[in-house]
């Protein structure tokens, strides 16, 4: 079970989050004309990276707060979590 | 009566307290403190039980958490368990244990004949023999195979017994209670670290038990039990017998399971039989000791012939003889311990050391002692069938090849040492990269990569005084690094006798002419042979080789099979062991009991119920209940002798005739506040939201972003800037999610906030053509009016002094309210509307009528929104804005989402109006149609519409825009079922909704 530093709550185990997906993908902005392309790419098409990965979580019986993790998807080390309106 | 094995003064048990125990039906008695298997060896019992696939005797090979064939089906305080290790079981008053896999008895089985048919029975005899014909496996072998070779068996009662879970947090875990897991557990405790050391037998000490050594002038046993009496008083330390970490998880975080109850005949009162803990750690310190290896010789199956420590063991800690005539068999110094201690006790052993001429100064201290010893011999086979009569031994050249004359020496045991392999699993499970020690044959833990470090005989380090200073060391600096105290205890003198190098041999040849099984592992019945037959036939990775042999496979994992495995593969390979490598160690290092890992979550408890503020009411006016989610809603309302069908009939009409009040508490709420509320709407719902007024509620559809539909409700606008959100019971939680998603990182310029307010408010709807009178008397300051409070108007007023909000929608597609009040006040709301109502014939409804109301209005629910359909599906079409963009909407132009011939739901009635249509069931054109016959739909909901008095059902249909009017079939090849029908629409009832308005 991962532990997880909730920035605004602290440390806590992984069973109190929830996974949000890739931190990385941009919804496409509203009332603008988006390509079928660009717009598969944000609802279907993800790589799947071994490594660094910057990732939503919710931090779901806690603060409730979506924040932005940074992890190894191989080793599980978390090296940065951030809030939502934090850039790496 | 005198037990023959057991010596009258030696050893660690209470010979005050007699313990009567049975095994396969024969009384015996041990003492407290015995386990099972000093128990059993005392009264000189070494017929356990049949191996795994030759069904061959089975005796004690080890003392421990090793064990590979003493496993007994156990019986405690009626219950039963399987595979138990009768070395790790400890006796108490009343136990009982039977043999596992022997049929009929562990003296005659059946099962033995295998042991003769062995030709047939090699490697991956299972994969080769079984595989054809594909049908007979089911019906033939396997049943046989499971009934021959099952182990033990599985209690099918549910157990009573209660498991409980804890979660802890500490400085520094020790894995182990040895002479490094003591060391470096006081050393961490004097700098001020908060220690939980953990150990897996009843007793503190490991080796130090057994091993005759002085610490700063006491015994090994001595310091033992100072030091742990002064580490439970310490208040930064938890000190836990009984207790194995089985599992090195992610992020520094173990899981240990402690037996609190296993070793009394019954769980004492609100005590748990098990404890699992789920430890977050700083720093691991893995002290687990390390397993002595077996040699491999001729039938080293054979009951009596075990592992050198662990006779020490039954010596030392149990005062018990495992042979009077002892053979020790040995490639290092650790042989003559065992040795030396069974010469102290009046037993005269004989060594065999397949070492020329090695010098130390414990085979000194065995010279002197008059132990005969034998250089340069091997033990070529063990003789004797269900326990070792006499051993063939032999001469062996000093290149290991070539064996001398064959001797028979008599012998009653045969006590085996082929050195040490350190326990490394934890470390492994955490990642580490292990590396090989050539110089004791066997790997040892590398570069950490979480917070662990390894010590004493696990890292490999053999003597008692490198591992006292290495233990202390590393407690003093890791505690040092967390706690940043500076206290260091000065280390005690230590004596010790010195060893002298280990032999690599460690499997004898065979003799001419004779093919003797020589067994790698003991409890899968892998042996030497089959290791050579994997690898003739093709097998390379050890990964592979363990899969098709079954090496180090079953419940002890391994534990004393594995390098020896290794070595072999290497042998014949040409390879060197780090090659080849090890296959993975993964958690749990131990067996551990689905109980221990469920917990407390078990029966009603595995997971949360949540019931209504108007629960108590229902139990009193006899609902039946269902699960929705994790709520219990009343399915009917059960009069007399009423079946399902009749009571939700019966419901259902009266709301059709008067009226009927429902509890809808458990649908999801959330209070939505904030200036831009009415945009966060806008943009979540595919309809309109930003001319709603205040007082009015609104239905709305909401979709996920790749155009499924999500979730629909009505919301209402309480106030200016703010709005009450209703979701599907089901899918409150993720609602409430999904907004906080795109507030907080797709839009978090919006200025709204969300709150779940499901908890808060108690529901009831108020449905039939009746309900107006009711509310008008309910209420009488409102005007309930058509005018006054308009379908889709919304007011909030008082209910006898309680807050009250009253919706008019509707679900049952009735004239129909929703009053909603503090969930305190529900009860009484709730009785308010009956007493009112009854005059209007009310009677309330459950969850079974509320569906046949909407399935035969045509109102779709979470039977048709599954997550695979669009707005257009669902005839929800309407609804979706042109004009404006919103979550999803981009999706909906895809290809298959424009489809000319796209699904949409409809409704079904059976051509005979009589016969109900299952669920599930698939629509097809042509019945006799060739299999597989095409499939144009499902049937997703079905009801007998109450309005029409014959069943109807909704569909999502290929096409079903153009199909009203058309007979198709309805198949359920499950079911065996064809039911000719008719497609209509999906408005079976009121298809203007005239009633809603009314």
């Amino acid at each position: 079970m991962l532990h997880i530093k909730c920035p605004h709550c602290g440390m806590r185990s992984q069973n109190e989050f929830s996974y949000g997906g890739d931190a990385t993908v941009k919804r496409p902005e509203l009332n603008k004309e988006v390509s079928d392309q660009d717009w598969d790419n944000f609802v279907y098409n993800r790589k799947s990276l071994r490594g660094k990965h910057l990732e939503f979580w919710q931090h779901l019986s806690g603060c409730r707060q979506w924040i932005k993790v940074e992890r190894d998807t191989a080793t599980h080390e978390i090296f940065k979590t951030l809030k939502a309106n934090e850039d790496i | 009566m005198a037990q023959d094995f057991r010596l009258d003064t030696v050893g660690l048990i209470n010979r005050d307290k007699k313990l009567s125990f049975e095994f396969n039906g024969k009384n015996y008695f041990g003492y407290e403190g015995d386990t099972l298997a000093s128990a059993l060896l005392a009264n000189g019992v070494h017929l356990i039980g049949r191996s795994f696939k030759y069904h061959r005797p089975r005796g004690f090979f080890g003392a421990g958490v090793d064990e590979p064939y003493a496993i007994v089906q156990l019986y405690r305080n009626n219950e039963t368990e399987p595979n138990v290790k009768t070395t790790e079981q400890e006796l108490f008053e009343g136990l009982k244990a039977t043999s596992v896999n022997c049929w009929p008895s562990v003296n005659f089985d059946i099962g033995a004949i295998n042991n003769f048919l062995k030709v047939f029975l090699p490697a991956g005899f299972y994969y080769k023999t079984f595989m054809w014909p594909k049908s007979f496996w089911y019906k033939v072998y396997e049943p046989f195979i499971r009934k021959a070779a099952g182990l033990g068996v599985a209690s099918i009662k549910h157990d009573k017994e209660r498991y409980e879970h804890k979660y802890e947090y500490c400085d520094l875990l020790i894995a182990g209670s040895g002479p490094s897991g003591l060391a470096s557990a006081y050393a961490a405790a004097k700098n001020g670290a908060t220690v939980i050391l953990a150990e897996d037998k009843s007793r503190f000490g490991g080796t130090l038990l057994t091993s005759e050594v002085n610490i700063g002038n006491q015994t090994g046993k001595e310091w033992v039990e100072n030091i742990i009496a002064e580490l439970k008083e310490m208040p930064n330390v938890t000190v836990k017998n009984r207790s194995q970490v089985f599992g090195y998880y992610d992020h520094n975080m173990l899981v240990m399971s402690e037996k609190i109850s296993d070793h009394l005949p019954k769980t004492r009162k609100y005590h748990p039989k098990q404890r699992l803990w789920y430890i977050r750690a700083k720093e691991v310190l893995i002290s687990s000791g390390s397993i002595e290896r077996p040699l491999v010789f001729g039938n080293n199956d054979t009951p009596g012939v075990m592992l050198s420590s662990a006779a020490k063991e039954y010596l030392k800690v149990y005062g018990v003889l495992v042979g009077k005539k002892p053979l020790i068999f040995t490639n290092n110094d650790s042989g003559y311990e065992t040795a030396i201690e069974f010469k102290k006790n009046g037993v005269e052993p004989i060594i065999l050391d397949t070492r020329k001429e090695p010098n130390s100064e414990i085979i000194e201290e065995a010279k002197n002692l008059g132990i005969q010893i034998k250089f340069s011999y091997v033990v070529v086979a063990a003789k004797g069938y269900k326990k070792v009569k006499s051993a063939e031994v032999a001469k062996i050249s000093d290149d290991k090849n070539e064996l001398g004359i064959l001797e028979n020496i008599t012998c009653d045991c045969i006590c085996v040492s082929g050195f040490w392999t350190p326990t490394i699993h934890l470390a492994s499970q955490s990642g580490n990269k292990t590396k090989f020690d050539k110089d004791i044959d066997a790997f040892v833990p590398g570069v950490s990569k979480q917070n662990e470090t390894t010590l004493g005989a696990a890292n490999g380090t053999f003597t008692l005084a490198e591992t006292l200073k290495e233990s202390f060391n590393a407690g003093y600096e890791l505690s040092k690094k967390i706690t940043k105290n500076d206290n260091k205890i000065s280390h005690p003198i230590v004596v010790e006798k010195n060893k002298t190098t280990h032999d690599k041999f460690w499997c004898v040849p065979l003799p001419k002419g004779k093919n003797y099984k020589r067994f790698l592992d003991f409890q899968n019945d892998v042996a030497v042979s089959d290791i050579e037959i994997a690898l003739k036939e093709g097998y390379r990775s050890i990964e592979h080789v363990k899969r098709y042999t079954t090496l180090g496979m079953a419940t002890d994992q391994g534990k004393t099979s594995n390098l020896n495995g290794l070595q072999l593969v290497s042998n014949i390979e040409n390879k060197i062991v780090p090659e080849v490598g090890h296959t993975t160690f993964r958690p749990p290092y131990t067996p551990v009991t689905i109980g221990a890992i469920v917990g407390r979550e078990v029966g009603k408890h595995s997971r949360a119920t949540r019931k209504s503020p108007l629960h108590s009411w229902h139990e009193k006016n006899n609902a039946v209940f269902v699960d929705a989610g994790v709520w219990l809603r009343p399915r009917y309302y059960k009069q007399g002798n009423e079946t399902l069908f009749e009571g939700s009939k019966r419901e259902a009409k009266n709301v059709r005739a008067n009226v009927g009040v429902c509890d809808v508490t458990t649908l999801g709420k959330i209070d939505i506040k904030g200036p831009d509320a009415a945009e966060l709407l806008n943009r979540v719902y595919t309809n309109a939201w930003l001319k709603l007024p205040v007082g009015k509620a609104r239905y709305g559809v909401m979709l996920r972003e790749d155009g499924i539909v999500m979730d629909d409700g009505t919301t209402t606008r309480i106030s200016e800037n703010h709005y009450h959100m209703t979701t599907t019971t089901a899918q409150a939680a993720n609602v409430l999610s999904h907004l906080e998603y795109y507030l907080q990182l797709v839009w978090p310029e919006l200025n709204v906030n969300v709150v779940s307010s499901t908890e808060q408010w108690a529901g009831a709807a108020i449905a039939g053509p009746k309900s107006r009178d009711l509310m008008q008397k309910l209420f009488p300051n409102i005007d309930a009016s058509n005018e006054g409070l308009p379908f889709m108007g919304y007011l909030e007023t008082k209910l006898f002094g309680a807050t009250a909000r009253i919706f008019r929608i509707s679900f049952s597609g009735e004239l129909a309210y929703e009053v909603n009040v503090e969930s305190d006040n529900g009860n009484f709301m709730w009785e308010k509307i009956i007493e009112v109502g009854k005059e209007f014939e009310i009677q309330p409804y459950g969850t079974e009528a509320l569906s046949t109301l909407r399935i035969e209005m045509g109102h779709v629910a979470g039977s048709e929104l599954d997550g695979r359909t669009i707005p257009y599906d669902n005839s929800l079409e309407g609804l979706v804005s042109k004009k404006k963009d919103f979550i999803g909407k981009r999706s909906l132009n895809r290809k298959a989402f424009i489809a000319e011939d796209r699904q949409k739901v409809v409704g079904v009635v059976p051509l005979d109006k009589k016969t109900s249509i299952p669920e599930g069931s698939h629509l097809v054109k042509d019945a006799n149609a060739q299999l597989p016959n095409p499939k144009l739909g499902y049937i997703s909901a079905s009801c007998w519409s109450v309005e029409h008095d014959n069943p109807f059902s909704l569909a999502i249909l290929k096409d079903g825009k153009n199909m009203i009017g058309q007979k198709l079939f309805v198949m359920s090849p499950l079911k065996n079922i064809t039911i000719p029908v008719e497609i209509v629409s999906s408005h079976y009832v009121d298809p203007k909704g005239e009633r809603v308005r009314s």
